[in-house]
């Protein structure tokens, strides 16, 4: 047995110079420090990703856009062998990824691996950044249930408040001048073909820099002679270790997709009001707040400009860190750009949290019972809240 | 700069130490074991959500009998095309008013055949396989098998019935 696969190695090794890219492989090394456990979020990164190609794949054999989307939603989850795991596993990559993305984005960030030359890394990041969550903005309205149906109606009527482009943009991306059957067309179209195509190539542009440039060193290992510093082989050895991040990825989503199977709701009613509480999904969930904020403040699409943009202006500030703060020579802190990561980070959160305490009160205040009419019958959710347990 | 490469495994090998041996041994069924049950609950979830429709169109193929309304007002020397769970059939009338139902997937690469009763035979236009309208018997061309047989059991006044067997 061993004879013959030796032989067919040699013969394709001939051809393809198999031994030069192991050899690439064992000389290459991953520096190991203190916070080296934050290089691994690249690859969960991947790995979600690769979960979700797979499981969109599957789901492509059985979906259809257009009038049918939510019919065929349902037979995945209800009448197709393992089609409600299938889904589940795809929606829940779908924010494991976009999690990992945050970490791996915020790590890079105080780490200060954005510095020169890496700064086409962190460029790239961001547009995969935004990519991914175009990816989910898409791929949510696609089941055409009452929950992506309201989302995407929202989601399109922001960036419809700029002056003269804006509407005639949101038509477009509609096809129409509601969210219809054509804009699940629109979306699939993005959502299967457009984004993975643009994706694909700028992903392994991010993945080849790494390989170019190697892991960034902290300014803590920066600042150590190098005598001190220390490292592992790239191949095997922190290979290995990041297979098994990649095995613990694996559980955890194996154990979400089949613990928490993502809920298929009500088909969209373009004629029934927007359930109470409705709100986007965690990641849109600043921008979400900030916009409601401002739109408080401010009548009319004063609101909506204005955010639109602070927006850009954070994501351009975001964007010429690395020009700001480009050296790491002896290991400069650059305490400054630290702080304005740790500022970014907790508008982020704040906003966050915010965002969903503000839901939940408005859902608290709705279910409220209303004052007691004499001879009306409440119902058992009202009585219990009405009847408070005796202190 | 990056010095000081430590191996995970930076134990020498000692292949030839018997208790090694086993340890490695050891390993690999355990690893081997864990790999195969993960591609099982990968591979089975997955193969199931593949084969759904299979299934369905299995389970639609199992009929074993079928009703023919109004077939029985076919005229002498003509044909219908019918489905039998998932496979087009023939009911033919023949000439001396005998009823025939015959699979009409070509035995020869599974084109739908037709009944040309000027020529009283069945003709596959793919590759030009005739067979006979009263047996199924292949007589000509590429077919390597007569057409499967199905039983034509009563022709009433509203309807004909065909069975499998």
């Amino acid at each position: 047995m061993r004879k013959p696969i030796q032989a067919a190695y040699a013969w394709a090794n001939e051809r393809l110079d198999l031994d030069d890219m192991v050899k690439f492989a064992r000389k290459k090394t991953v520096p190991e420090h203190r916070h080296s456990a934050w290089y691994y979020w690249g690859g969960i990164t991947l790995f979600f990703f690769l979960a979700q190609a797979v499981s969109g794949v599957l789901l492509l054999l059985y979906y259809r856009p257009g009038p049918d989307a939510y019919e065929s939603v349902r037979q995945i989850t209800f009448d197709i062998h393992f089609g409600w795991l299938i889904r589940s596993t795809h929606s829940w990559a779908a924010n494991l990824m976009l999690i990992s993305i945050f970490v791996h984005m915020f790590s890079v960030y105080f780490m200060k691996a954005y510095r020169s030359p890496r700064e086409f890394g962190w460029w790239s990041g961001i547009v995969l950044l935004m990519m991914s969550m175009v990816f989910g903005f898409s791929g949510y309205l696609l089941p055409m249930n009452e929950l992506a149906y309201f989302a995407t109606k929202v989601g399109l009527e922001i960036p419809a408040s700029l002056p003269v482009i804006g509407p005639v943009m949101a038509d477009l991306v509609r096809g129409g001048l509601e969210v219809n059957e054509f804009t699940v067309h629109r979306f699939f179209a993005l959502h299967v073909v457009v984004l993975p195509a643009l994706f694909i190539p700028l992903l392994g542009f991010h993945l080849w820099l790494v390989q170019k440039h190697g892991n960034a060193l902290p300014p803590s290992e920066e600042a150590r002679p190098a005598a001190a510093r220390r490292s592992i082989p790239f191949f095997p050895n922190f290979m290995l270790k990041d297979l098994a991040m990649w095995l613990i990825a694996l559980n955890i989503l194996a154990v979400l997709a089949a613990m928490f199977p993502w809920d298929l709701g009500q088909a969209a009613d373009p004629l029934k009001p927007a359930p109470r509480g409705i709100h986007p999904e965690w990641y849109f969930m600043s921008q979400f707040q900030v916009l409601k904020v401002f739109g408080n403040w401010l009548p009319g699409a004063a609101g909506e400009i204005i955010g639109l943009v602070w927006f850009t202006l954070g994501m351009i500030l975001w964007c010429i860190i690395p020009l700001y703060d480009p050296r790491n020579d002896g290991g400069r802190r650059g305490r400054r750009a630290t702080y304005f990561g740790l500022l970014a980070l907790l508008i982020l959160i704040v906003t966050t949290a915010w965002g969903y305490w503000a839901i939940h009160s408005e859902t608290l205040t709705d279910a409220r019972p209303a004052p007691p009419i004499a001879g009306a019958a409440l119902t058992p959710h009202q009585q219990i809240r009405s009847n408070p347990p005796a202190p | 700069m990056m010095s000081d490469e430590i191996p995970i495994d930076s134990q020498p090998e000692q292949a030839d130490s018997p208790q090694v041996a086993t340890r490695r041994t050891f390993a690999k069924v355990v690893v081997g074991g864990v790999g195969f049950c993960y591609a099982a609950a990968i591979g089975y979830p997955v193969y199931r959500f593949l084969n759904s429709p299979v299934e369905k169109a299995a389970l639609a193929a199992a009929v074993t009998e079928i009703t023919l309304k109004d077939a029985q007002k076919l005229p002498v020397a003509s044909a219908l095309i019918f489905k039998f769970g998932p496979e087009p059939c023939l009911l033919i009338h023949l000439p001396d008013g005998k009823w025939v139902a015959l699979s009409a997937k070509c035995t020869h690469l599974g084109c739908t055949v037709q009944y040309l009763p000027d020529k009283s035979h069945i003709f596959c236009a793919c590759h030009g396989g005739t067979y006979d309208p009263a047996t199924g018997h292949n007589v000509a061309g590429p077919p390597p098998r007569p057409l499967k047989q199905f039983v034509v059991k009563e022709v009433t006044d509203t309807a004909v019935v065909v069975s499998r067997t």
